[in-house]
């Protein structure tokens, strides 16, 4: 469960990121967080992610007190989020495979256990045929499979997606958002920022809207 | 840590000194040079303590006696000097007056013993009897020899401090000169390392953001730029340690062939005597050196 409470982010004296906000997000809940540029919802998503400081209230993420959280603390607690942005970030000298490898390399997974599941999360993904090829040889929707494979592949109890289909045509956002929800539906709280009206409108979920640093609009079922 | 990630380590380490090869080949370079420099000055230093330790070993303090002494009484100083000085003294024999004549006339007269036949009965020597002693350390000659001149009976006290003195003060301007040039060459070794670091960091920004929004622990991001500056310090330690080896072994060599006069002079200690401490000395600046200035580099432009 994350749990938001009198949650302030000031980055300087003139400029209020976030104000005062209140918000609980259930396990496995799917929300959408809308809201015009610079309304403050890349900040909560920095927040959360814990990339940067709150400056006063209390944000709990399955029980971990990220004011209290301890710098050397912060890698572990990354690795029960799982993190999707807009411009897919992957790594261009490698295939897709080697990107979803990448995430448990990194954290020092076996190489037993990285060659049973990304083979197993590419499947899920839909990109099992397109294992071997590079970033540039794949579509934006495929690209962005990838990043929700990587985001995935060590079992994140949320995933965070910072407008994951802002650079993807209507219908490969929409393939990207049934995944979403499908993913959503085993179990994984899913946090989608967008600024897409008609998947928030189509998708029938929570809808919390932030304008100016405040929470104006949280809405079961709502719309953009 | 396991293979695995052991060996994704060393792999993007070597990634990473690949993708940036001109200021690899560069850092390389100038820790070979210092490397280079310091075994030259190493198997010099070592060499000239070897000859000084030589002529320590050659070269006696003399002392001797009032003429008007009998052998009893310069004896008895003898033992004086044995018992006082027991612990500064390696060796002290005893030349009676006889025994000093007999070197001179083979020394002086060589072939021509006849000529010393004129002196017969007469030992020309006579009240030269003499103590040469050998001591453990030069460094406490001027010492020993004013105690020497302090006691009754001693007339003279010859000695020569000359050769080790010299050779002492020419090992340490030799010292200050390599000094000097070795560490304005690790300085530079530094500047450089740490230029190629910075830059693989940079080549490397987009990766290690992905890292560290992933989760990966500080030390699987800094890894494989130590394991970059590593390989770099320990490769610019293996290139210098394998020219010194054999220009060495050459040199040695060459010297005997060519300046067999000078072999009783300079004795040049075997290239065994010196490498495993040269090889040691070497492996750790060089390793170190790239294992340090990578990890505070690293530590500094990766705020992880």
């Amino acid at each position: 469960m994350i749990e938001i409470a009198h949650l302030t982010k000031i980055y300087d004296k003139s400029k209020r990121a976030l104000r005062d906000i209140n918000l609980i997000i259930e396990d496995g809940e799917f929300v959408f967080i809308t809201g015009r540029s610079g309304s403050g919802k890349s900040t909560l998503v920095k927040i959360l992610l814990k990339e940067t400081e709150l400056t006063s209230g209390r944000v709990t993420v399955n029980d971990v007190d990220l004011g209290r959280l301890k710098r050397r603390h912060i890698p572990k607690y990354r690795r029960r989020l799982g993190v999707v942005f807009q411009d897919f970030r992957l790594l261009k000298d490698r295939n897709v495979y080697e990107n979803v490898a990448f995430a448990q390399r990194v954290i020092g997974a076996s190489g037993r256990m990285i060659r049973e599941s990304v083979p197993k999360m590419l499947t899920l993904v839909g990109l099992s045929s397109k294992y071997k090829y590079y970033p540039h040889q794949l579509s934006g929707g495929e690209q962005q499979r990838v990043a929700i494979a990587r985001a995935l592949i060590n079992r994140p109890e949320v995933l965070l997606a910072d407008e994951p289909t802002g650079n993807l045509d209507p219908q490969n956002a929409e393939e990207i958002m049934r995944l979403l929800d499908a993913i959503n539906r085993q179990g994984t709280t899913v946090i989608v920022v967008t600024h897409s009206h008609e998947l928030v409108d189509r998708m029938k979920k929570r809808v919390v809207t932030i304008d100016k640093g405040v929470i104006v609009r949280d809405e079961e079922e709502g719309r953009y | 840590m396991r293979i695995g990630t052991f060996m994704y380590c060393l792999k993007q380490g070597i990634v990473n000194i690949c993708r940036n090869i001109w200021f690899s080949l560069a850092s390389t370079a100038i820790i070979s040079a210092c490397i280079f420099l310091l075994c030259m000055f190493y198997s010099i230093i070592r060499n000239i303590q070897y000859m000084v330790f030589t002529a320590e070993t050659t070269m006696g303090i003399t002392i001797f006696f009032d003429e008007a002494l009998a052998e009893t009484e310069i004896l008895e100083i003898g033992e004086t000097i044995k018992a006082e000085r027991a612990g500064q003294i390696k060796e002290m024999l005893y030349v009676s007056a006889e025994e000093a004549w007999e070197t001179f006339q083979t020394d002086y007269f060589g072939e021509n013993m006849a000529l010393a036949a004129g002196f017969s009965d007469d030992n020309p020597l006579a009240g030269s009897a003499s103590y040469e002693i050998f001591l453990k350390e030069i460094t406490g000659q001027a010492d020993m020899v004013r105690y020497l001149e302090t006691l009754p009976g001693v007339r003279r006290v010859n000695y020569s401090n000359h050769v080790a003195a010299g050779l002492a003060s020419f090992n340490r301007i030799l010292a200050m000169l390599f000094g000097a040039i070795l560490a304005i060459l690790l300085a530079v070794a530094v500047f450089l390392i740490s230029n190629t670091i910075t830059v693989a960091a940079e080549f490397r920004k987009d990766e290690n953001r992905i890292m560290r929004l992933i989760g990966a622990a500080n030390f699987m991001i800094r890894a494989p730029f130590v394991v970059e500056g590593l390989i770099l310090g320990l490769v610019g330690a293996a290139l210098p340690l394998t020219a010194v080896y054999y220009l060495y072994r050459q040199t040695v060599e060459y010297v005997a062939a060519q300046f067999g006069i000078l072999s009783g002079i300079i004795q040049f200690l075997p290239i065994h005597a010196i490498y495993p401490t040269m090889l040691g000395i070497s492996l750790t600046l060089g390793g170190g050196l790239g294992f340090i200035v990578s990890s505070v580099t690293i530590r500094r432009h990766l705020r992880v």
